[in-house]
């Protein structure tokens, strides 16, 4: 249960940009969680959750984009996109694929308020 | 711009939170112009102001979540390297052996080399058996324990690697004293090609054992410095575990199969969890050890001693992806075809 911790890095770097930016209450924000990140979104969305009551986050809409996963097809010499890291080619169901994207795990942005 | 209100100058932003009462945010609607006392409102999105509506404003952050830890890794990696400690990241689902392996490992080194210094960073959730069973071979262990925490992090190992002996051990071996200029935003750069030619085949100087809280989930994001994550599964678990915990086996760059003197009394399939292991990660490298009859342990010696260049290191699960050319990308795949050359197949 790693979500726990990652949400304990959203929740920081979110204190953070209300220190260095002087907001009060965070009304939004955007994360962007790769398909191949290693990340279940659904944990961490329970855990970021969990820790908001009390912080900037608490009553916070949380919005998470899931990007999905590319690789690099060694049969078909080609960028393909992939859901998850066990699953073939999707052009030529082969499994030498080396993945090569999909593996953000990013605060985007977010919609703050200062009251 | 200021952030506050908008306006061009950050300074009277500054003027505002000086002059209220330390809580600027309480202040910061209307914002206070500290030359002149005038009010700014309407400064939020809406640009404009209607009473009793809070004022919001977005803010583009882009942040990694896990770029603080990316960040003490980096440190711990540039610290390592000043020091000409090797250190490896073992990783497995409780039970593999990975304790009894590293007694097996660190005996067999001893007889090997025999003046190469070694050290653990043991990480459990509770307890200090683990590193009490390293400490009875005569090896520096330090026990990290996690308490909820379900696996290690760059700032646990770095904070335990200033405790052992092998910290210490700098200057006598050519590397001068801490050389740690260049820890941050180093970590896209240099592994790839600079570690290939300069460090390939150098011996450590010394060998940094990470054993990692039992979980072949978690522990696969985060990075702690080392040059290597070691997967360790033993025959006794399931062959498709690489298909299961596909993060991990995708991270680490060599798989160790360990218990197999139980072979003949499993129905394990050595070259399925080998294929299992490939699939995800094209270039996982394998080796079949004993810790309890040392077999295949002559092998695995020698992959800790050549100090492997670390193609891997900079796993796709740890690293943004982004951040590779087009060149290295091809360099990489015909490192990769080559490499499955080697392995025979197709």
């Amino acid at each position: 249960m790693h979500e726990a911790s990652l949400a304990g890095g959203v929740l920081q770097l979110l204190e953070q940009a209300a220190a260095r930016e002087r907001f009060r209450r965070v009304g939004s924000v955007r994360l962007e969680v790769g398909a191949l990140a290693g990340v279940e979104v659904r944990a961490l969305r329970f855990a970021l959750q969990a820790i908001a009551p009390g912080t900037c986050l608490e009553d916070a809409r949380i919005e998470i984009d899931e990007p999905a996963g590319s690789a690099w097809c060694l049969a078909c010499n080609a960028s393909v996109e992939i859901r998850s890291r066990v699953e073939g080619c999707p052009q030529c169901g082969g499994a030498r694929l080396h993945a090569t994207g999909g593996t953000e795990l990013r605060v985007v942005d977010l919609i703050v308020h200062d009251d | 711009m200021c952030v506050v209100c908008g306006c061009s100058d950050p300074d009277q932003a500054g003027a505002a939170r000086s002059s209220g009462d330390g809580q600027h945010p309480a202040t910061a609607h209307p914002a206070v112009d500290a030359r002149t006392g005038d009010l700014h409102y309407g400064a939020g999105a809406a640009r404009v102001s209607v009473p009793g509506m809070s004022q919001e404003r977005a803010i583009r952050l882009e942040a990694d979540v896990l770029g603080e830890n990316r960040r003490l890794a980096a440190i711990n990696r540039a610290h390592f390297e000043g020091h000409g400690v090797v250190a490896y990241n073992l990783v497995s689902s409780p039970g593999s052996g990975k304790t009894t392996l590293l007694c097996a490992t660190i005996e067999a080194l001893r007889r090997r080399a025999p003046t190469l210094p070694l050290a653990v960073i043991e990480g459990d959730q509770q307890t200090s058996n683990d590193a009490d069973r390293i400490r009875a071979t005569g090896a520096p262990a330090i026990q990290v324990n996690t308490g909820k925490g379900c696996h290690l992090d760059a700032q646990m190992v770095g904070e335990a690697f200033a405790r052992l002996p092998v910290h210490h051990h700098a200057g006598d071996h050519g590397h001068g004293a801490h050389g740690h200029v260049h820890a941050q935003g180093d970590e896209h750069h240099g592994h790839q090609h600079h570690h290939h030619h300069d460090h390939a085949h150098a011996a450590p100087a010394a060998i940094l054992f990470i054993e990692n809280v039992g979980n072949l989930v978690c522990p696969a994001l985060w990075d702690l410095g080392e040059r290597a994550k070691v997967a360790i599964l033993s025959v006794t678990e399931g062959e498709d575990k690489p298909l299961k915990y596909p993060d991990m086996f995708a991270a680490a760059q060599l798989m160790v199969l360990n218990k197999t003197d139980l072979l003949p009394h499993l129905d394990f399939d050595v070259q399925r969890c080998i294929d299992f292991a490939r699939r995800v990660n094209p270039a996982i490298e394998v080796l079949q050890v004993s810790a309890k009859t040392g077999q295949g342990l002559d092998a695995w010696l020698d992959w800790l001693l050549q100090a492997p260049a670390p193609a891997q290191q900079a796993a796709p699960a740890v690293q943004a992806a982004g951040s590779e050319s087009e060149a290295a990308l091809r360099a990489r795949i015909a490192q990769l075809e080559a490499l499955l050359a080697q392995s025979g197949h197709p």
